[in-house]
């Protein structure tokens, strides 16, 4: 083994530092993206319309179905077919938002339905009207099973992100690769790639864990 | 009995093939203290979330106060009632449920106040005003800041009960109130709704395994089995000489545990 | 059952379509296509096993008495859960070599699968070992079993059943993993529709087939997990 401390800190780590800033920058615009399209799927799979719940669940299970690197590939070389040309990162920011909302409708889902049915008979007792109920009865106490499962698809997305560097976007894996066939050296780039999520992924998971614990002392007590 | 506050007329419940009420012919007047007691699945709670509206009845008119529940007047025919008809009708009944059902993130006082705001759109202080009364009433006034999880099994009981008062029913339903609670429990609870009875106020569907508390509040005890009243009648007379083989039977499984 | 249904359905569009477009100008790209799902399949199967056996191994290690072994676990499980499935990848293929060890394509690809998902998986089979009820720990402590055993006779083939939704589920998610195994130059259903997309430029048809393949593996795995668990928890009646 040779790891080359130099190579290192005159080439491995500025070209990553630049390119964790586009990881940070997809998983974030994903993130937001499937909390938002999560929610969408959610209402259409729980519509009254037995059409429209019936198709939204055959997407969701579709999509959970097939692998994300698919997904980018399809949508990378369909859409400019369909003339939308679109850049390589919006496109994977799509693709990885896709297949969330698919995750993260489940979790809304599992979510509200985690709260006991007797809150709602009580609320029914007390003649609250049904979107109060939700506001102010259900979504609070949905909360708490919600908030850590979605941090944990937060964690998820952020390692998906290196699957969009088979589109050739700028991230932390794609730099690695470059660096890589550039001077012919894998180690140090791949290696500081790896350390780079085992951290974050780290820090996340004790965040996940405060953020619990939180709320569920704020919201249950 | 000139107005019935209550009257079940015909009232067909059923789960799939199981027939829960089976043409349920009941009245309740105003004022009244009324008891159900019966074995497991015998249908006696069901006659209480029928009437809250809980459960969609497959036939029959529940009617309250000369209103119909789950019908509406449409000329002189009766359709099936809209959900505003539906809430009028609801918002004179409470209802207080076996395993409390209390909103756990909200404390005592904020379950008292919720839906006085929310439903009757009182000003809150108005609202703070009266959960207060309703708290002492039940003797929690010092726990008005507590929340459910902090709270026993019977100080939750109690909170539910003002928490169901706080919208001035006038017909309330306790559907096995103190069967969740430990045994030192069952009286402090006992206790607040026996104040109720004695008001005279209210009109109370009791469904219970306490006999000896039926038998002491109540005007009129009923003997439910397979979906139907069986016998029913004053409680002295139904626990001291029962009619009825199944109440007989019953009555001495009751006694005897 | 829903399960058998959406199989069923699922296996039934494939052959129709697989036969429509074994007649049709889709010949032109369906055998690489399939040549592909050869070596989907052959990772996948081999990854599933040493993602099983990982997880049961490492999952029971992370509940052990003993502090070594105890953490051993808890590191593999943390660093493979932590990094990204393609960085592992590309470390067994391109870095090891540098530590001296070098890894067939092939052997990179098992490696890094099975060992990532073993990890998840190992969490799944701690949760199952957990939940088994410390009644019965205490009835074999009653009756005097040694401990090895009672872990092994008793608290584990109790696990065992509760432990199967959620390896099924894992190893739908594994068998989706694959797809990124053309990083270390294998060249899977994934790889082979990108190139025979290069190649003929019809995308909707060669990635409808291919999505197709993947959900009908998703539906096989779920059908089988589904079958096992009713086998296995058949003599144990409704509990609840």
């Amino acid at each position: 083994m040779d790891w080359q401390w130099d190579f290192t800190f005159e080439v491995v780590l500025p070209r990553l530092w630049e390119a964790a800033g586009v990881t940070v920058y997809a998983t974030v615009m994903s993130f937001l993206f499937a909390l938002l399209g999560g929610l969408i799927l959610m209402l259409l799979k729980t519509s009254r319309f037995r059409l429209v719940s019936f198709v939204a669940g055959e997407v969701i299970e579709f999509i959970r179905a097939t692998p994300l690197l698919v997904q980018i590939f399809f949508l990378f070389f369909v859409l400019p077919q369909f003339g939308i040309l679109l850049p390589p990162l919006t496109t994977g920011i799509l693709a990885i938002s896709i297949y969330n909302s698919a995750l993260t409708a489940e979790v809304y889902r599992a979510g509200l339905q985690s709260v006991p049915r007797g809150q709602w008979e009580a609320a029914k007792a007390l003649n609250i009207p049904t979107h109060r109920v939700y506001q102010r009865i259900i979504i609070p106490q949905s909360l708490p099973p919600i908030i850590p499962a979605l941090g944990n698809y937060l964690v998820a997305i952020f390692k998906e992100t290196p699957l969009l560097s088979f589109v050739a976007v700028g991230e932390i894996m794609h730099a690695s690769k470059l660096i890589g066939s550039q001077y012919y050296r894998f180690t140090e780039a791949v290696t500081i790639a790896g350390i780079f999520f085992l951290v974050l992924s780290l820090i996340s998971a004790v965040g996940i864990r405060a953020v619990e614990r939180y709320v569920n002392k704020r919201i249950l007590h | 009995m000139t107005d019935p506050k209550i009257r079940f007329e015909k009232v067909t419940k059923r789960y799939g093939a199981l027939v829960v009420l089976d043409q349920l012919q009941f009245e309740v007047a105003e004022g009244e203290v009324v008891t159900i007691i019966g074995p497991s699945g015998s249908g006696k709670t069901t006659v209480l979330r029928v009437l809250m509206t809980l459960e969609p009845i497959q036939d029959g008119i529940i009617w309250v106060g000369g209103e119909p529940l789950n019908k509406m007047w449409s000329g002189d025919r009766l359709v099936p009632a809209s959900e505003a008809h539906i809430r009028s009708v609801r918002s004179r009944i409470g209802m207080v449920f076996q395993n409390f059902n209390l909103f756990p993130h909200m404390t005592a006082l904020e379950n008292c106040i919720e839906a006085p705001v929310q439903s009757l759109k009182l000003p809150k202080s108005e609202a703070v005003e009266r959960a207060v009364e309703l708290l002492e009433m039940v003797g929690l006034d010092d726990k008005r800041s507590h929340y459910p999880s902090q709270l026993s099994g019977g100080q939750q009981q109690r909170v539910a009960i003002a928490r169901a008062l706080a919208m001035r029913p006038k017909i309330i339903l306790f559907d096995e109130p103190t069967s969740a609670l430990d045994p030192e429990m069952v009286g402090e609870v006992l206790t607040v709704i026996r104040e109720l009875a004695s008001a005279h106020s209210y009109t109370i569907l009791l469904v219970t395994h306490q006999m000896g508390f039926a038998r002491e509040i109540s005007n009129r005890v009923c003997f439910f089995d397979q979906g139907r009243i069986v016998e029913q009648g004053e409680p002295g007379r139904l626990f001291e000489s029962p009619r009825n083989e199944r109440l007989k039977l019953f009555l001495s499984k009751i006694l005897q545990a | 059952m829903t399960v058998r249904i959406a199989a069923i359905a699922a296996l039934t569009a494939f052959l129709v379509g697989l036969a429509v477009a074994t007649f049709s100008e889709l010949r032109v790209f369906l055998p690489a296509l399939l040549r592909g799902a050869v070596v989907t399949i052959k990772i996948s199967v081999l990854s599933a096993f040493l993602f099983w056996a990982m997880a049961f191994v490492t999952g029971i290690g992370r509940l052990s008495k003993i502090r070594p072994i105890r953490w051993t676990c808890a590191v593999y499980i943390e660093v493979f859960r932590g990094t990204s499935l393609l960085v592992i990848l590309f470390w067994f293929f391109f870095v090891l070599p540098e530590f001296g060890v070098l890894l067939s394509a092939t052997a990179a690809a098992v490696l890094g699968v099975g060992l990532n998902f073993g990890a998840y998986g190992a969490e799944v089979v701690r949760g199952a070992v957990a939940a088994v009820p410390q009644g019965q720990r205490e009835a074999a402590v009653a009756l005097n079993i040694p401990k090895h055993r009672y872990m092994l006779r008793v608290i584990i083939p109790q696990a065992i059943p509760v432990t199967i939704p959620g390896l099924s589920n894992l190893t739908i998610e594994m068998i989706k993993a694959t797809a990124l195994v053309s990083a270390v130059t294998l060249v899977d259903i994934t790889f082979a529709s990108v190139q025979q997309n290069q190649i003929h430029y019809r995308t909707l048809d060669i990635f409808l087939v291919t999505l197709m393949l993947y959900y009908c593996f998703a539906q096989f795995v779920r059908f089988g997990g589904a079958m096992l668990e009713e086998r296995m928890t058949r003599h144990l009646g409704k509990v609840h």
